[in-house]
């Protein structure tokens, strides 16, 4: 429907994707004191995050992808987030792979329908961009490509009437139409229940531009009001919002869109198996794994037990099958994208094989590269 | 003041649109027919008064190619002329016309989508039957197409082409009351929450345009019922004005969201809104001639829960019984009067 709507869908993906490999990259650290050359391990989660930011926000990917242009398919859209996930020293497999874009899709489909305008779903997006600024603030080169993308985002969006973005908002829910994924965060916060439905509460503030419900006026026909009429809402509504900044800069008000992950406590069992790991490690030398086989891999799961148990578990109807793009006719505009970003992959292809990949095969193959 | 009755399945969900349900009472078979869009395909259901037999049907768009979303439909709804009821279908690349019971294709008419993709949206959207032979669609340029529809057959052809509004169309509604002194006919709602009226005819003549003052004003849904016109806002505000004059009855801070249905029973006054904020309410709207006044009551309220919803119709034309539909709900819900 909206031709505007991609922009948004692939800069909020990619801010939940972040916020989720963030996430597990520092469960994943092995802490100062258990590890002699422990720093590598920092510095690779802030090169893994800085060159997937780099690759989100290249220029001509972006330019292709504020093109005026319908939706992807599902399945396209799955095929560039693979890409993106692995256009750094990164390795996820099938499982994690899937596990990770569920739990993207579901967020950004939770906030958008919680949105409390439409006009809101542009702060969502700023909520993204500024914690996206925040992870590359070190680093000049990508930071200013990512301030070009606000500046973007504001030409393109700022002006759009709330007609129109209640037209990129419905676009958007029937992208996730039908999506009920339950996701744990969610289930544990309650904001939704366990046949993976969102809680949509009656309570709290109304959008600004909203009034609370309740009054009923009556005017005469010289417009002066004759008749005043309270009714019962049936909810609990407290007051009104303030509208957001949207600009480069400002209170975004909104909280949908930041980063819920940030007070996540670690799995301490996964924590136990990554200490050993740690000590294993620590008696070799120092190598920065410079070539994809010695790829760091980051499990979504918490053991590799459950990563592997999840794949075989994993519902029919779930499962995402990674296609090759054929550049025919009605696909052109997705090769275009994918093979643009295929360019910036370290590894252009697929992502790994679903094989079991042991710790102890990754150790090795850490050692041949010595 | 309504309770709820057994709900309805569908073979697939409601998508968030507005004005998402449809409803056409067949009296002398005892059925009614519903309608829900569900992205490029409409479920039609149709069930028997005594809740024993339901049937389903499922259309799709034409010109539908499965890879891609660019053949989305926008809103069904039936037209009821006094010769033939016609189920219309306006989607993003043109407007299909059915018999009643979908099971053919009287007309089609494709819209004009330009070679490359440009940044404004190209959908028809906004259905009304307008007195005896027209069927009116609204354009997402703003434009409006009216259609004579013969008493029978297929020989449908467009008659007219409304350029007034500048922003897309919304909703489009006829006069319902039944009654032939209205001056209005029709009226048409735009993104911007113009509201224009109109007289039909051989040529429509615009009687009236009623602006918005409010900058964020949206108005989703449309009904003009015995020359007042009531409007649902993505502000969650309703207004009621009289139609010819475009003056202001009455202001209700009717729901906490965008309202994304309306519906009068015409014999008995009663308003249904319906908006994201998950409620329902039923409102009463009483004219008093003399004074020249319309006043609106609000009823009951109807809270359906975690569901945005996406349409709310009347079953009947005295609000005995009412659905419901909501995003990503494969039901259809209903009510009856207590």
């Amino acid at each position: 429907m909206s031709s505007r709507t991609l922009p948004l869908l692939f800069i909020n993906l990619g801010g939940e994707m972040l916020y989720i490999l963030d996430q597990r990259l520092r469960a994943q650290n092995i802490p100062a004191d258990k590890a002699k050359k422990a720093d590598w391990i920092e510095d690779d989660r802030r090169r893994v995050m800085n060159d997937i930011i780099t690759t989100m926000f290249n220029k001509k990917f972006l330019e292709e992808l504020f093109k005026p242009q319908e939706l992807y398919s599902k399945k396209a859209l799955r095929t560039v987030f693979d890409r993106l996930a692995h256009a750094s020293i990164m390795r996820l497999n099938q499982a994690s792979m899937d596990k990770l874009y569920d739990l993207m899709t579901m967020a950004f489909k939770y906030q958008v329908l919680l949105c409390p305008r439409a006009k809101d779903i542009l702060l969502v997006s700023f909520n993204h961009m500024d914690a996206i600024k925040d992870f590359v603030k070190d680093t000049p080169s990508v930071l200013s490509q990512v301030d070009e993308t606000y500046r973007q985002l504001i030409e393109m969006y700022t002006p759009l009437s709330s007609g129109e973005f209640q037209l990129i908002r419905q676009t958007l829910l029937i992208f996730f139409q039908d999506m009920h994924i339950r996701v744990s965060i969610f289930l544990k916060d309650k904001v939704q229940n366990s046949n993976g439905r969102f809680v949509l509460p009656i309570s709290g503030p109304v959008p600004h531009g909203t009034h609370i419900p309740g009054l009923i006026r009556m005017f005469s026909c010289n417009g002066e009001e004759v008749k005043r009429l309270q009714f019962r809402n049936g909810g609990n509504y407290t007051g009104v919002l303030r509208e957001g900044s949207f600009e480069m800069f400002g209170e975004r008000v909104i909280k949908l869109g930041t980063n819920m992950y940030v007070n996540t406590a670690p799995n301490p069992l996964a924590k136990e198996e990554l200490n050993m790991l740690a000590r294993l490690m620590g008696g070799m030398e120092v190598q920065k794994p410079g070539n994809a086989d010695s790829g760091f891999r980051v499990n979504l799961f918490a053991t590799d037990e459950e990563e592997e148990e999840a794949l075989i578990s994993r519902p029919d109807e779930f499962s995402y099958d990674v296609i090759k793009i054929q550049a025919t006719k009605n696909q052109q505009a997705n090769a275009e994208l994918v093979k643009i970003m295929g360019d910036f992959t370290e590894e252009a292809g697929e992502p790994c094989s679903s094989s079991a990949n042991s710790k102890g095969d990754d150790l090795l193959a850490m050692m041949d590269g010595l | 003041m309504y309770h709820k009755e057994k709900s309805i399945q569908m073979k697939s969900s409601a998508s968030a649109l507005y004005n998402n349900l449809s409803v056409l009472r067949i009296a002398p078979r005892s059925l009614t027919y519903f309608t829900v869009v569900h992205a490029n395909m409409v479920n039609m259901v149709s069930a028997s008064w005594d809740g024993l037999n339901y049937s389903h049907r499922q259309l799709q768009s034409k010109e539908a190619n499965v890879a891609t979303s660019s053949s989305l439909i926008m809103q069904a709804a039936w037209c009821v002329l006094p010769s033939r009821d016609i189920l219309v279908l306006t989607s993003q690349k043109g407007i299909q016309m059915y018999e009643s019971d979908g099971s053919i294709m009287v007309y089609w008419h494709a819209l004009d989508t330009p070679e490359t993709q440009t940044a404004q949206a190209v959908f028809a959207r906004g259905i009304a039957a307008v007195r005896e032979k027209y069927i009116c669609v609204g354009i997402s340029s703003g434009s409006m197409l009216v259609f004579d529809v013969p008493i029978k057959g297929s020989n449908i052809t467009l008659s007219e082409v409304l350029e007034e509004h500048k922003e897309s169309i919304t909703d489009l509604a006829s006069e319902c009351s039944g009654s032939l002194e209205c001056i209005a006919d029709m009226v048409s709602a735009d993104d911007s929450g113009n509201l224009c009226v109109w007289k039909s005819g051989e040529d429509f003549q615009l009687l009236n345009k009623i602006p918005d003052k409010a900058i964020e004003a949206f108005c989703s849904s449309v009904k003009l019922w015995k020359g007042t016109v009531v409007a649902g806002y993505g502000t969650g505000q309703i207004r009621l004005y009289e139609a010819v004059t475009g003056i202001v009855h009455a202001e209700v801070n009717a729901h906490a969201r965008w309202i994304y249905s309306l519906d009068i029973a015409p014999f008995s006054g009663l308003l249904l809104s319906a908006a994201e904020d998950s409620l329902v309410r039923v409102w009463h709207l009483t004219m008093t001639p003399e004074t020249n006044s319309v006043e609106i009551v609000h009823m009951y309220n109807e809270c359906v829960t975690d569901t945005q919803i996406c349409g709310a119709k009347f079953c009947d034309g005295d609000g005995y019984a009412f659905a419901v539909t909501g995003y990503d709900l494969s039901e259809i819900i209903r009510y009856t009067q207590v």
